[in-house]
């Protein structure tokens, strides 16, 4: 299988959806002649022309809105916004309009529209570009939220968000860009909407997605040294949660450990603390543990805001 | 002196004026007697823009309107059951109960609604009308928005990127003075919304939104102009809405005295003696007419008020393609 950087497999998928679908067509700011504010898709504006890849204004709220529009009208628009943190100036487009248009209208309207964005902390560009906000999303009926983890999911999820006739949020980890690892050549038996186990254990359950997974892989190592077997559960899909898999680890495990890049309180974690403990109260050997980012807007220095966030010793500290 | 105005074109904008007016009517009666609730947004004293402006929109086009949109809904040919219907929450309104009156939509008749958040849907226009030019289809997207909109930052960045990508967008905004309780002078530091059109190099135009003659004219040459150009146009059609702003509304806001000076400007009141003035109508026909219409607004309650309750085991449909709730578990 070859190696693939993930910005270069998100950079393919996006070239196979533009290449392969007259309907489909990028846009967001600095997509085009800057080639992305990660360089996904540099090289594409050459390639596809600037009705396919288009630059747009600072309007995120516009130009969310307009690939609703265009989803209505038939396209399959996909809209890059630079960073969940901007994403909350198109609240109103994606929360008011792209998730409510089909029930809203007793299901005449469709809205096929895949909006891509960067999450994520750990380049010290403090509060207004490193929050993890994809909770906010998963909160709403109506969307579907995909959190590609490695490589090969930041390849091949892209196919399966724009074949879904509703609208799906891609959330892509900053950090992971230049991450490199395996990607296979083919979709064949890919399941975006399910969770992965990345690694198979039987003492605890390591539960998290998106740019947490290797802390928690380099914790299952750490682990592992000391006799401790964690299975990782890798999320990928927050909404519609897959807790068929979650369900099935931690039934075997009986010990769950949650690890996600967001806020506490309110949070991912919340929600899957309180899915384990409706389904498995009985069977669990100890409270759900939640190793999450510190009740504070990210700090610019790096001692602070490596303190904040989720470590490989915090996550081994709670699942010991 | 009679203008160059068929029979039957006046014929059509006088009924179509006038349904609307009955149906609001009729609506704010059954408001009252509790079989519409949430909240009723009347139109009563605006009809003249809704038919005069949707004249000029085709079957192929597409239209986005706001939240106070029966008007529109009905002037395209959504059956007035069906609206009906949808407020009274049933099984065969329109968006089968889960839109109420500030969500109507009609796929098939490119309608696509009924947006709650005054400037929410103009980014969805700009959109649909993106859509047209990738498709090199030769539709033109008519935006409908009031005063109070201009105020959001969604007016200001829609009307930046339609004119910036040269996108086949009419918006029409339906300045009836008021964004709820605040005047447009307390809201707005250049009150001729109009002008604002020459900050982005926009054509735009003022018309009289009492008079259908007027808005009719002035849409038909803003959407030519829009077709032909493949760029957008605005239009500000001044107008009056002489009901409160919602069924909640104790009106405080302003004077009767200003409520009474509009109301002499009825357009239901002009626009027929107009027509009799200028011999396109006689008593017998204008009688016709109002029996006619009666007829259809009954026929629409009586429809609505037989129909189905939208029943609760549907709840969870129509969030997801699949018709199934996704989440949880």
């Amino acid at each position: 299988m070859p190696q693939l950087s993930y910005r270069e497999a998100v950079r393919q998928a996006l070239r196979e959806a533009v290449a392969s679908d007259d309907r489909v067509f990028l846009m967001g700011e600095d997509v085009g002649r800057y080639g992305g504010a990660y360089a996904c898709s540099k090289g594409l504006l050459e390639e596809f022309g600037p009705d396919r890849i288009r630059d747009t204004p600072l309007s995120e709220s516009c130009f969310v809105g307009a690939g609703i529009g265009a989803a209505l009208a038939g396209m399959r628009p996909i809209v890059e916004i630079m960073t969940i943190n901007f994403a909350l100036l198109a609240l109103d487009q994606i929360v008011n309009n792209a998730a409510t248009l089909r029930h809203m209208s007793g299901g005449q309207m469709a809205v096929p529209l895949v909006i891509r964005t960067a999450t994520g902390a750990g380049r010290q560009v403090a509060a207004q570009h490193s929050h993890s906000l994809e909770v906010w999303f998963a909160h709403v009926p109506g969307l579907k939220v995909l959190a590609p983890a490695t490589p090969h999911d930041a390849r091949w999820m892209l196919a399966a968000a724009l074949a879904d006739p509703d609208p799906v949020v891609i959330v892509e980890h900053a950090l992971l860009y230049s991450r490199e690892d395996e990607v296979a050549e083919s979709a064949d038996g890919f399941d975006a909407w399910r969770a992965a186990v990345r690694r198979e254990g039987s003492d605890v359950s390591l539960i998290t997605s998106g740019g947490s997974l290797g802390k928690c892989l380099a914790a299952a190592e750490t682990l592992a040294a000391d006799g401790i077997q964690a299975e990782l559960v890798d999320l990928r899909c927050l909404r519609p949660l897959d807790s068929e898999t979650i369900l099935a680890s931690v039934a075997k495990t009986h010990r769950a450990v949650i690890v996600d890049e967001g806020w506490q309180t309110y949070g991912l974690a919340a929600e899957l603390a309180a899915v384990i403990n409706e389904r498995l109260f009985g069977e669990l050997a100890a409270p759900v543990a939640r190793v999450c980012t510190a009740e504070v807007p990210i700090p610019y220095a790096k001692q602070l805001e490596d303190a904040a966030l989720p470590s490989v010793e915090r996550i081994v500290a709670a699942c010991r | 002196m009679t203008p160059l105005l068929a029979r039957g074109h006046a014929h059509a904008l006088l009924e179509q004026m006038l349904l609307v007016r009955l149906f609001e009517e009729k609506a704010a009666e059954c408001y009252m007697a509790g079989s519409i609730r949430g909240f009723l947004h009347l139109a009563i004293g605006q009809e003249a823009v809704a038919v005069g402006a949707l004249q000029a929109v085709g079957p192929e086009d597409r239209i986005v309107a706001a939240y106070r949109e029966h008007a529109h809904a009905l002037v395209r040919g959504m059956p007035p059951a069906a609206v009906m219907a949808e407020m009274f929450g049933k099984v065969t309104g329109c968006c089968r109960g889960r839109g109420g009156s500030m969500h109507l939509f009609d796929a098939r008749r490119r309608f696509y609604g009924g947006t709650a958040i005054v400037a929410g849907g103009m980014p969805m226009a700009v959109g649909l009308a993106l859509a047209d030019r990738l498709q090199h289809a030769p539709h033109v997207t008519c935006c409908l928005f009031g005063d109070g909109a201009v105020a959001e930052g969604e007016f200001h960045e829609s009307l930046n990127l339609a004119a910036l990508w040269k996108l086949p967008v009419l918006f029409l905004c339906e300045n009836n003075f008021y964004a709820m309780g605040t005047a447009l002078e307390r809201h707005q530091s250049m009150p001729r919304i109009h002008l604002k059109g020459m900050a982005y190099g926009i054509e735009s135009a003022v018309v009289d939104g009492m008079d259908v003659l007027a808005v009719e004219a002035a849409a038909r040459l803003a959407i030519e102009i829009v077709r032909s150009t493949s760029a957008p146009y605005l239009l500000e059609a001044r107008t009056y809405r002489f009901r409160a702003h919602s069924m909640y509304d104790p009106e405080l806001y302003r004077p009767k005295e200003e409520v009474t000076r509009w109301r002499k400007r009825d357009p239901l009141t002009t626009f027929p003696q107009q027509l009799q003035d200028w011999g396109l109508l006689d008593d017998a026909e204008w009688e016709a007419m109002r029996q006619r219409v009666h007829g259809v607004i009954e026929q629409a309650v009586a429809e609505a008020e037989a129909a189905d309750e939208e029943p609760v085991e549907s709840l969870l449909t129509g969030v997801y393609a699949e018709e199934e709730a996704a989440c949880p578990n």
